[in-house]
């Protein structure tokens, strides 16, 4: 039943993926990425990438806010925690329905208008989200401090059934605490959801009408659609992603700050998502692992470290190392990241995707004229 | 019986009157053919139609219903269909694709949440598609993306698109535009073979189109109707001669 109607390939892709997904650590070895705290990161921004190009790759509306729904999944997720319970079940749905409220009332606004005037318009919220955290809304999201747990909190479910302890509770998935591999596997098996729920949506009618209104909306208006509530509700499908994943960053740290809303944020999706191929399935989560990943590496470094790692060459040779490489690590991550993604659009505008679909047609046409080759010889002869 | 009734519609662009007074009957199951030399206001009064511009007075009445102030996708959900003077197709999306998103909305209507279920699973809409493919000549080219086609191609898509929903109305602006001889009596061929039932509205500038396919003819002029009657008519009204065949087209 949860596989009808999907065709050989698809079954084949999800069960490559899931395998994939399950094996990281394995795979993240290599190239020393292999501890539950980053890997976290890939399977949760690979979750809001997904999403993210539900409204993007597929119906075509670019949203500059997106970090927006992020930071209300993590506030809600935090609040589940203070009063109810640590358990991240009741967490995570309540941020998914939480983030997608708000996502429709911001996606009803926004979808009044196309294009530009739409990128604008979500960039403009989430900017007054992040403000208003800030300022009016302290009460609920404790301001600058940001919502942490503390002593105090009510946890009403949580107190009926344990005492009180000296130190601050973890969150736990049935007293399973959700800190190290079993908070990565917890946040690796929800991005295998997520990727299920966005295969079915791809290949669904509903998926199609999204990709027809990214090619031609007139079109599609007088083809007999009301196209407004396909993009709306994309629009919310891709807001409640963005909540799962802003949950789940406060499941493996139960803490929600403001500046997660920030603009910075957003863009950073949309590079993710554009950097592994906006409308394909695998590209964005591919973009989100690699950004995180370099991220990683690259902002830690500065001009030190990097002269250490250099110790080995002659000292004019060092220096002139760190004079060029310096400015891109450290603070200087958001240039490097800047100048990759500009190569990109100009030569690979389909992503990385795009970049392997071109590599393996040059395989076949190489392969292709081998076996030509070898069939003219043989006509030689 | 009348299909669709136009009073006295009245459509103005700044100083420029692009629509004058207005009036048009169209039989039921009839070809009714709009010529007039460019500029006269054709494409002006099918988007008065279709939703794309409200008339500034006058009344627009399909099947005894009122088209002016409804959206475009209700008008299409009524049963009028428009191929558009530059081709609006999906340029992304296969052929079959194309043609599929139009039944869908023809089975499913204006808005449906389908996200669970594939599109293969929907064979009835699929078997539609093509059918219609196969009568317009495109069926081999189905999987082919829709933007390679050749210009001819791309009308004859659309009007598949048109056609696999079945339409009470058929608007076509200029179907032959901009088409070799052979393609325009392909087309020709075409809408006198495929869906004959479908009342239909054709503006064209090629006179053998019009009186291989008209079963009336509306002439427009400077955005006023001047003359309306049989092709045998037509051809001969000297009013029609001066405005239009010795006029801007000569
Ligand atoms: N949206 C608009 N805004 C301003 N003027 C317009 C608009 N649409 C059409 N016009 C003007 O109205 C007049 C009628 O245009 P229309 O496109 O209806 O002519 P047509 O009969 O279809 O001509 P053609 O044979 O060239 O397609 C023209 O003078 C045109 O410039
Ligand atoms: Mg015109």
């Amino acid at each position: 039943m949860m596989f009808a109607g999907l065709s050989r390939n698809d079954k084949l892709l999800f069960a490559g993926f899931t395998i994939a997904a399950l094996a990281m650590p394995l795979l993240a070895w290599p190239v020393g990425a292999n501890y539950p705290d980053l890997l976290q990161k890939f399977a949760i921004y690979g979750i809001f990438a997904i999403g993210f190009n539900i409204l993007f790759g597929l119906t075509g509306y670019l949203s500059f806010g997106h970090a927006a729904f992020l930071g209300v999944g993590s506030y809600a997720a935090v609040w589940m925690f203070k009063g109810v319970t640590m358990n991240v079940i009741p967490a995570v749905i309540f941020g998914v329905l939480v983030s997608g409220m708000f996502a429709a009332l911001i996606g009803f606004i926004s979808l009044r208008r196309s294009g530009i005037y739409f990128s604008i318009l979500t960039l403009a919220f989430a900017q007054m989200s992040y403000n208003l955290a800030y300022s009016v809304l302290t009460p609920i999201t404790n301001g600058e401090t940001g919502l942490q747990l503390s002593q105090d909190d009510a946890r009403v479910i949580d107190r009926m059934f344990t005492e009180q302890t000296a130190g601050l509770p973890s969150t736990n998935l049935f007293g399973l605490e959700m800190s190290g591999y079993p908070g990565f596997y917890f946040c690796c098996v929800l991005l295998i959801i997520a990727f299920f729920i966005a295969l079915r949506i791809q290949r669904s009618p509903f998926g199609m009408m999204l990709r027809a209104i990214k090619t031609n909306q007139v079109r599609m208006n007088y083809t007999g659609f009301n196209t407004r509530p396909y993009a709306l509700t994309a629009f919310i499908i891709s807001g409640m992603y963005a909540g799962l994943a802003g949950s789940l960053l406060a499941v493996t740290d139960p803490l929600a700050g403001a500046e997660r809303m920030q603009w910075t944020a957003s863009g950073e999706v949309v590079l993710m998502t554009i950097l592994g191929g906006a409308g394909t399935l695998i590209g964005p989560i591919l973009g989100a692992g690699l950004i995180k990943y370099f991220e990683n590496i690259f902002s830690s470094y500065n001009d030190g470290l990097l002269a250490e790692s250099f110790s080995f060459l002659p000292d004019f040779l060092n220096d002139a190392l760190v004079f060029v490489i310096g400015p891109f690590v450290g603070e200087g991550w958001s240039l490097l990241l800047g100048i990759v993604f500009m190569a990109i659009v100009i030569f690979l505008p389909g992503g990385l995707m795009e970049g392997l679909a071109r590599i393996h047609g040059w395989y076949r046409r190489r392969g292709q004229g081998d076996a030509g080759r070898k069939v003219a010889k043989q006509a030689a002869e | 019986m009348a299909i669709l009734e136009v009073n006295d519609v009245n459509k103005a662009f700044g100083g420029l009157k692009a629509l004058n007074a207005v009036n048009l009957s169209v039989e039921e199951g009839t070809v009714h053919a709009i010529i007039g030399p460019n500029g006269a206001g054709k494409s002006t009064l099918l988007n008065c139609f279709v939703g794309r511009l409200i008339p500034d007075t006058g009344s627009v009445i399909f099947d005894g219903q009122s088209l002016l102030g409804i959206k475009p996708h209700q008008i299409n959900q009524t049963g009028v269909a428009r191929v558009f003077q530059t081709p609006e197709i999906f340029t992304d999306l296969s052929i079959l694709e194309n043609v599929m998103i139009p039944a869908f909305a023809k089975v499913d209507g204006a808005f449906r949440i389908n996200a669970w279920k594939t599109v293969g699973t929907r064979g009835e809409v699929r078997d539609m598609a093509e059918k219609v493919l196969e009568e317009v000549g495109l069926h081999e080219k189905r999987d082919t993306i829709a933007s390679s086609l050749s210009r001819g191609d791309k009308r004859r898509l659309e009007m598949a698109m048109c056609l696999v929903q079945d339409p009470k109305l058929l608007l076509l602006d200029e179907p032959t535009a901009g088409m070799s001889r052979a393609d325009t009596n392909n087309t020709v061929d075409l809408l006198q073979r495929v869906g004959t039932h479908i009342t239909k509205i054709v503006i064209e500038h090629d006179m053998h189109v019009v009186f291989s396919l008209a079963d009336h003819i509306s002439v427009l002029a400077q955005g006023t109707v001047i003359a309306g009657g049989k092709p045998e008519d037509i051809k001969g009204n000297p009013k029609v001669q001066e405005a239009y065949l010795g006029g801007a087209h000569a």
